[in-house]
């Protein structure tokens, strides 16, 4: 057991940061040559991390609309282009299956179905967020996974507003082609890894990060997870991984937005 | 025999009516055409159905009452995740009637319409409540074996469209030099032509326009545009790769102003009440006031 310092930091200066970073990354494991394409910070270095390690035929973007064949660092300009992927081509990347984002979920249920579009009703949100976005098509077309910042009984809820993003009980409700290829991989939080592959497509606890104890994940999850008799760890990030971290993110944008 | 499309902003918004259905080209906060937003904002033109990938035009024809409909994916400044005035309306309730699609079928819906198709099949959207809240969206089966059940999104024609790009010829024969077209030539082609209107950073001769750019970024020809209007800046404070980036203050002021009813109504006096030449020298006054005051903490704090 860890117990992480005071400032956060736990093994030798490992930072929740460093360890949801590479959760993140463990999420595109055994992807091959697809776009793993990360929406934010922490997915975006997960992403990178990933191919920089132990998935090297990854695709990954500098966010805008190149394929990067350098280890770009966040935010960072100095680019080895080895591909063009305007957003028209991510549409077809999209629908023809060759990619696994992972999104943030304002809402998220005990069967993936997520919400990034509004709370409240539709008619009138009481705050509207971004909209629907590409959620709908990413999750019938091909592997999504969800990075949650916040783990909290107010993003893990009973029901989400709207259903932005397609849960396993809706694929498998469709059937055929979609139930076939449906895919959510990965939840990751700042307390824990999660995925579907509960009893029914039910969110699963796979891991708690070192300093958190599976009863933190259950108060602060507004449903019942499928939890298993013995929960490790997230694992630790190893040096090499600890010294690829800080090429791709010197200043250490990722520990603001996981300050533990 | 050439023919000269130049006109002014003011011109093309001219030739639009109440109730018609206007395309807004560009990516949320990236290449809008802004300066024939501004126009529409002086004109008396309302009820629109607006249809957009969304940033600021929509937040700022939604905030001058002018949007029945809007079609859209998503409304976002990029950088700034949400749109302000967008959020505003949404939650007061202001825009009559809302048309939520996930960003490919938007995609579709223009193609479809640029195609003169009745519609065309996905998945996107299936399972999700965007058929839920938006009960016309119909399914279709497809006709071979599989029987597989998809979405038929409705092909979209628009009455007028706006679309803003680096360089064009006085024809319309017009060049994108940043990094994605995003789906301009779709708005274009998805257009009744009589109202299809480009702005572009600079008007140069034909001969001149593989100068800056090799012939892959010719993607929108003539055939594709009724006027084109010469806007310096025009995208501002949307980026215009490779001719400027964002705006990143002036879009936080943009936002912050948005925020408070006081606040907007001195940033429309200031900066939405005159002509584009008007907009244009109150953002430069508006960047040198932030310069001196910078200025001045700074030395404040060493002195």
């Amino acid at each position: 057991m860890s117990t992480p310092s005071p400032d956060g930091a736990g093994h030798d200066g490992v930072s929740r940061a460093d360890i949801v970073v590479v959760a993140c990354a463990e999420a595109f494991r055994g992807d091959g040559e697809i776009f793993a394409s990360g929406m934010g910070t922490i997915p975006m270095l997960g992403a990178r991390l990933a191919r920089a390690s132990f998935e090297p035929d990854l695709l990954v973007s500098d966010g805008e609309a190149f394929f990067v064949a350098n280890d770009l660092e966040v935010g960072g300009t100095d680019k080895l282009v080895e591909g063009w992927i305007p957003f028209r081509s991510v549409f077809d990347t999209l629908w023809g299956g060759r990619r696994h984002v992972m999104m943030g979920a304002t809402q998220i249920d005990a069967h993936g179905n997520t919400n990034i579009a509004n709370i409240g009703p539709w008619d009138r949100p009481k705050a509207q967020l971004l909209g629907v976005r590409g959620g709908p098509g990413n999750t019938v077309n091909h592997a999504t996974s969800f990075w949650i910042p916040r783990h909290s009984a107010r993003v893990f809820v009973p029901k989400v507003d709207m259903v932005s993003g397609v849960g396993t009980d809706r694929a498998a409700d469709i059937g055929g082609w979609i139930a076939a290829h449906h895919h959510l991989a990965r939840v990751v939080t700042n307390l824990a890894v999660l995925d579907l592959g509960g009893p029914d497509g039910r969110l699963r606890l796979l891991s708690v990060h070192p300093g958190v104890s599976v009863s933190d994940v259950e108060e602060n999850t507004g449903f019942e997870l499928v939890i298993g008799p013995d929960t490790p760890e997230t694992r630790l990030p190893t040096d090499h991984e600890m010294a690829i971290l800080d090429r791709l993110d010197p200043s250490g944008l990722r520990l603001s937005e996981v300050p533990v | 025999m050439t023919i000269d499309k130049r006109i002014s902003e003011d011109e093309a918004v001219a030739t639009l009516a109440d109730g018609m259905t206007l395309g807004i080209g560009g990516w949320g906060s990236r290449r809008k055409p802004m300066s024939l937003v501004r126009a529409l904002l002086r004109s008396p033109v309302t009820d629109l159905t607006v249809v957009s990938y969304g940033g600021p035009d929509v937040g700022l024809l939604c905030a001058a009452g002018k949007v029945r409909r809007l079609i859209y994916g998503f409304v976002s400044l990029d950088s700034i995740p949400l749109e302000p005035h967008f959020r505003a309306a949404r939650q007061g309730g202001t825009i009559p009637e809302p048309v939520e699609y996930d960003e490919g079928m938007l995609q579709w819906a223009l193609y479809a319409g640029s195609l003169r198709l009745p519609f065309l099949p996905t998945r996107a959207g299936l399972g999700s409540d965007v058929l839920e809240v938006n009960p016309s969206l119909r399914l279709v089966s497809s006709p071979y074996d599989d029987r597989e059940e998809l979405v038929a999104v409705p092909g979209l024609r628009l009455d007028a469209a706006f679309v803003h790009l680096n360089r064009s010829d006085a024809r319309g024969n017009a060049q994108f030099l940043g990094p994605d077209l995003y789906f301009d030539d779709l708005f274009l082609n998805a257009c009744e032509p009589g109202r299809r209107f480009l702005s572009c950073e600079r008007i140069v001769p034909t001969e001149s326009l593989l100068d800056e750019g090799s012939f892959h970024t010719l993607r929108i020809n003539r055939s594709m545009v009724d006027g084109v209007v010469e806007a310096p800046r025009g995208a501002h404070f949307t980026t215009c790769e490779p001719d400027y980036g964002r705006d990143e203050a002036f879009q936080r002021h943009y936002v912050g102003a948005a925020g408070d009813p006081d606040a907007w109504a001195a940033f429309v006096d200031r900066f939405l009440s005159g002509s584009e030449h008007d907009y244009q020298q109150a953002v430069a006054a508006w960047h040198v006031e932030q310069t001196e005051r910078a200025a001045r903490e700074t030395e404040g704090a060493t002195s």
